[in-house]
């Protein structure tokens, strides 16, 4: 396949970036896009250009740490991590446009690269449950109802990348929020600290400078792990729940 | 002249921290004896954890918790993408919920055996006892195991035990229990207890007068070569898979840190225990960069084979019956398709190479569930293994349910480290190793949900308790800092190598270095080793090596992000450690566990072990690049196990 591509360029957080045309040619359908752009480094080396940097790790689509806008929509037209895309789902010949997450709690690092510390430190606010170690009961003190468990799990499948705030048109954090809110709140283990913990998270989401939220769904459609949108319902539910028993005390 | 081949023996090593006495005593007398350090002086002791997998978020937080001081790296943009992510089988422990004999001396003896009777009783043992409360933590913390409809947990057989011990999260058992640990972390880190350098690299270690007392650390982002000084260094660093170019590990996963730490005196143990894994997604083309693993629970129900005849390239749906070979089967009537990892690996490479392989390049066979699909229906071979197959078509565009899979080993986790003694302090006095980056537990095979379980036990349990012994002997004195000559020593040596790094402007990129040696390492140090080989390979590599260092292009600055050089520095190092791995290959003249050497086999070729020349772990001291090393053998005793020729057939 021969390809051409449009890739945001930026030297640092501080320069101006803009878009970079690229053309690629010899791309095996079996490629990954990120094998593909790995190709176009190989080649910007050898003409003593500086590759595109780009985050990546596990390239299995677990580790959230590859994050390209691909034609405007992140992590591309499948619904999975940009590391599981694969070429095959272009046409040869195709203009593609590589851009890194966008919104102001994500400022660009390089290139496509951005800073998404601000996730880490809405979890610092309260999305853990405090468990020292050492001071755990037996596991089967407490039986959790394997609804409830479920549910648990299928909000922790978040993966932290991102996609759902570089897909909304606010970059809103609040289904990544939510998931953490969900996962630890609905688990008897998680009860003590329900109420702190949800007030906490979202006050650090909105200093972080996220949106808000309009409920427009776009995040839930980029998900690549299929958090739903009724995550968002069932925290702001939380929310109120724990603004009223606060107001009461 | 040293030649490629030589080593020099030195002194044996001993592990003088593991008590005497009863095995089921040890641990509790370790704990007893060791010296507790008073709450108050915590706060004036430092401690550096490197990396955030398993082993070093949970040990970052468990410390924190005890109050010391911990500033803690890693290389990705947040410590929650450490690779423990990825495993995901599950995790053992002896709980015995099922009631089904399991107790924590039958995970004792199966991780012994497992290791093909090279790992330390001692610390297997430990394993064994503390995998009980490991489950306990992690509930508390809320990480959502596999639950039953009575509310209680799940667990399943894995990797031919024959009691149910493996708790699990789906498939993604590993996330699960990182995201715990990184939980754990998050909480110490907004308590302040933990100064956390995400994006930061560790490329050297600070040894002042005999002890660890720091690190060089590059910031990626502005590329700031930094000092971090500390009473106590913990490498939680991972394995070396990486070596080999593809394995199943992230591109990112490097062996810098623990090999900068053998540079500066910690012995290096059994570098040549790789363990391949059987069930992994074939290799595309050239262009791949990383192998994908599938769980090896679909060895279970699925069948192995390849055609009969030699280049048979029809589809596999138009091979008759009679003309495939199930090879697995044929072999090893008893076990079949469910022999151990490293029997599978070897399979699979031996018909692969009489010309009978599948797919591009003739490097597959095949598993096929054609026979499970009509014995069970579509339906309960997807509620099984749906999300397997799903991700197995995402990658290669083919329908397992209609085509056979295909599947090849490839290289997934390295038993080998630095050597440790029982309180996980290496041959230097305040470097600690937990999780992969040590050596201890898994002796020459890991058995499938032992790796996590290693992981946790290391941070959660054994270095917190270990850790105050060594820092109670050492209390906090004098600084170190910037002007120590030792620091500026160091300093400068990180700095001219990536400034040589980045001044060389030659004609080859770091990736076509990285994959030319670990083809060399697949080829020669991967599923079967000979004596000719392995010499090959060890003419060859210093070879690479000086023309790495004439040819390298790396562009750009060292002053800024820069993705070309972490890549070229982290090649530096595995130029060196693949010549450790090939020449421990070379001596260790037996088979045993995932290191099989053609010349030690059975008649019916299984892996011959040769207890009384090899019953030892050989921990290797670091002499200079292109010197001879000396081996130091520290003996394995087993009273509780005793060594058996396993048998699967």
């Amino acid at each position: 396949m021969k390809l051409t591509l449009r890739v945001w360029r930026q030297k640092n957080a501080d320069a101006e970036g803009a878009m970079s045309t690229y053309e690629v040619d010899g791309i095996s359908p079996d490629m990954s896009f990120l094998e593909m752009l790995d190709t176009l480094n190989e080649e910007l080396i050898l003409e003593g250009e500086e590759p595109v940097a780009f985050d990546h790790d596990c390239r299995e689509g677990i580790c959230g740490a590859c994050s390209l806008v691909i034609n405007g929509d992140a992590h591309g037209p499948e619904r999975t991590t940009t590391c599981q895309l694969h070429m095959r789902s272009f046409e040869d010949g195709d203009t593609i446009d590589v851009e890194p997450w966008r919104a102001a709690a994500f400022p660009v690092v390089k290139d496509l690269v951005v800073d998404r510390s601000a996730f880490d430190r809405i979890i610092q606010a309260g999305g853990y449950i405090t468990a020292p170690t050492g001071a755990a009961p037996e596991a089967h003190a407490t039986p959790v109802p394997k609804p409830d468990a479920d549910f648990a799990f299928e909000h922790a499948e978040c993966i932290g990348c991102g996609a759902c705030v570089a897909a909304c048109p606010n970059g809103a954090a609040m289904l990544f929020t939510s998931a953490k809110v969900n996962h630890l709140n609905v688990l008897p283990q998680g009860a003590p600290e329900r109420e702190t913990r949800v007030l906490d998270m979202v006050a650090q989401m909105d200093d972080e400078g996220f949106g808000g939220c309009t409920l427009a769904g776009e995040c839930a459609t980029a998900c690549p792990k299929g958090i739903p949108l009724v995550s968002i319902t069932s925290m702001n539910k939380e929310w109120l729940r724990a603004t009223r028993k606060a107001a009461k005390r | 002249m040293t030649t490629y081949a030589d080593y020099t023996t030195g002194e044996p090593v001993a592990d003088t921290k593991a008590p005497a006495g009863p095995v089921n005593e040890r641990w509790d007398t370790r704990r007893f004896e060791a010296k507790l350090v008073n709450p108050a002086n915590r706060r004036k002791q430092t401690v550096i954890v490197v990396g955030t997998g398993l082993a070093g978020g949970s040990a970052g937080a468990t410390l924190a918790e005890q109050g010391y001081r911990v500033v803690q790296f890693c290389y990705q943009d947040s410590p929650r993408r450490a690779h423990s992510i990825a495993a995901q089988g599950g995790i053992n422990a002896a709980k015995n919920y099922r009631n089904d004999g399991d107790s924590i001396h039958r995970l004792f003896y199966d991780t012994v055996k497992g290791g093909d009777f090279r790992s330390r009783e001692s610390n297997v043992h430990r394993l064994a006892q503390i995998s009980v409360e490991i489950i306990d933590q992690c509930v508390a913390q809320g990480v959502p195991f596999a639950r039953e409809y009575g509310g209680l947990l799940d667990t399943r057989s894995f990797g031919g035990v024959q009691v149910s011990r493996t708790f699990y999260a789906r498939g993604q058992t590993g996330q699960q229990l990182l995201l715990g640990a990184y939980q754990a972390l998050s909480r110490q880190i907004a308590a302040g207890g933990i100064e956390m350098h995400p994006r930061t690299e560790m490329l050297d270690l600070i040894v002042v007068d005999g002890r660890a007392r720091g690190i060089v650390a590059r910031d990626l982002i502005t590329g700031k070569i930094g000092t971090y000084f500390a009473d106590a260094v913990v490498l939680a660093s991972g394995g070396y898979g990486n070596v080999f170019y593809l394995s199943t590990n992230a591109m990112n996963s490097n062996a810098t840190a623990v090999w900068r730490a053998h540079r500066r005196g910690a012995y290096f143990a059994n570098p040549c225990f790789t363990q391949i894994h059987p069930t992994c997604i074939p290799r595309t083309g050239d262009h791949q960069s990383k192998l994908t693993l599938m769980s090896e629970s679909l060895r279970n129900d699925g069948r192995i084979w390849v055609p009969k005849a030699k280049g048979d390239d029809r589809p596999p749906n138009k091979i008759p019956e009679d003309e495939r070979d199930y090879y697995l089967e044929r072999i090893y009537p008893s076990f079949g398709n469910l022999v151990p990892r490293d029997i599978a690996s070897r399979a699979a490479k031996n018909v692969c190479d009489e010309g009978r392989g599948v797919g591009p390049g003739g490097q597959g066979v095949y598993l096929d569930f054609a026979d499970a699909i009509k014995r069970m229906g579509r339906e309960a071979v997807e509620a099984k293994y749906g999300n397997l197959f799903d991700m197995y078509q995402r990658i290669t565009d083919e329908d397992p349910y209609k085509v056979p899979m295909r599947i090849y080993p490839a290289v997934h986790y390295t038993m080998g480290g630095l050597w440790v003694d029982y309180d996980l302090q290496t041959t230097i006095p305040g470097l600690f190793a937990i999780g992969e980056a040590n050596f201890s537990d898994h002796g020459a095979n890991r058995l499938g949900a032992s790796a996590l379980m290693q992981g946790l036990a290391d941070g959660y349990f054994v270095l917190p308790a270990t850790i105050n012994d060594y820092l109670a002997r050492n209390p906090h004195k004098d600084e170190v800092d910037d002007a120590h000559p030792v620091v500026q020593e160091v300093l400068a040596e990180t700095e001219d190598r990536l400034n040589l790094l980045l001044s060389v402007d030659g004609d080859r990129t770091p990736d076509s270095f990285h994959r030319e040696l670990g083809e060399l390492m697949w080829e020669f140090c991967g599923m079967a080793r000979t004596d000719s080989g392995l010499r090959k390979a060890l003419e060859r590599i210093p070879q690479i090596r000086e023309e790495f260092w004439r040819r390298i292009k790396v562009p750009g600055t060292g002053e800024e992000f820069n993705q070309s050089l972490e890549k070229a520095n982290r090649i530096v190092d595995y130029l060196e450690l693949a010549e450790l791995m090939c020449l421990d290959a070379l001596h260790r003249a037996e088979s045993c566990g995932g290191h099989f050497r053609e010349e030690s086999q059975t008649p019916d070729g299984e892996a011959a072990r040769k207890d009384d020349e090899f019953g030892y772990a050989a921990a290797w001291e670091f002499t200079g690049t292109g010197e001879a090393p000396t081996l130091h053998k520290e003996d394995l005793v087993f009273e509780y196990v005793h060594p058996t020729q396993r048998s699967y057939a």
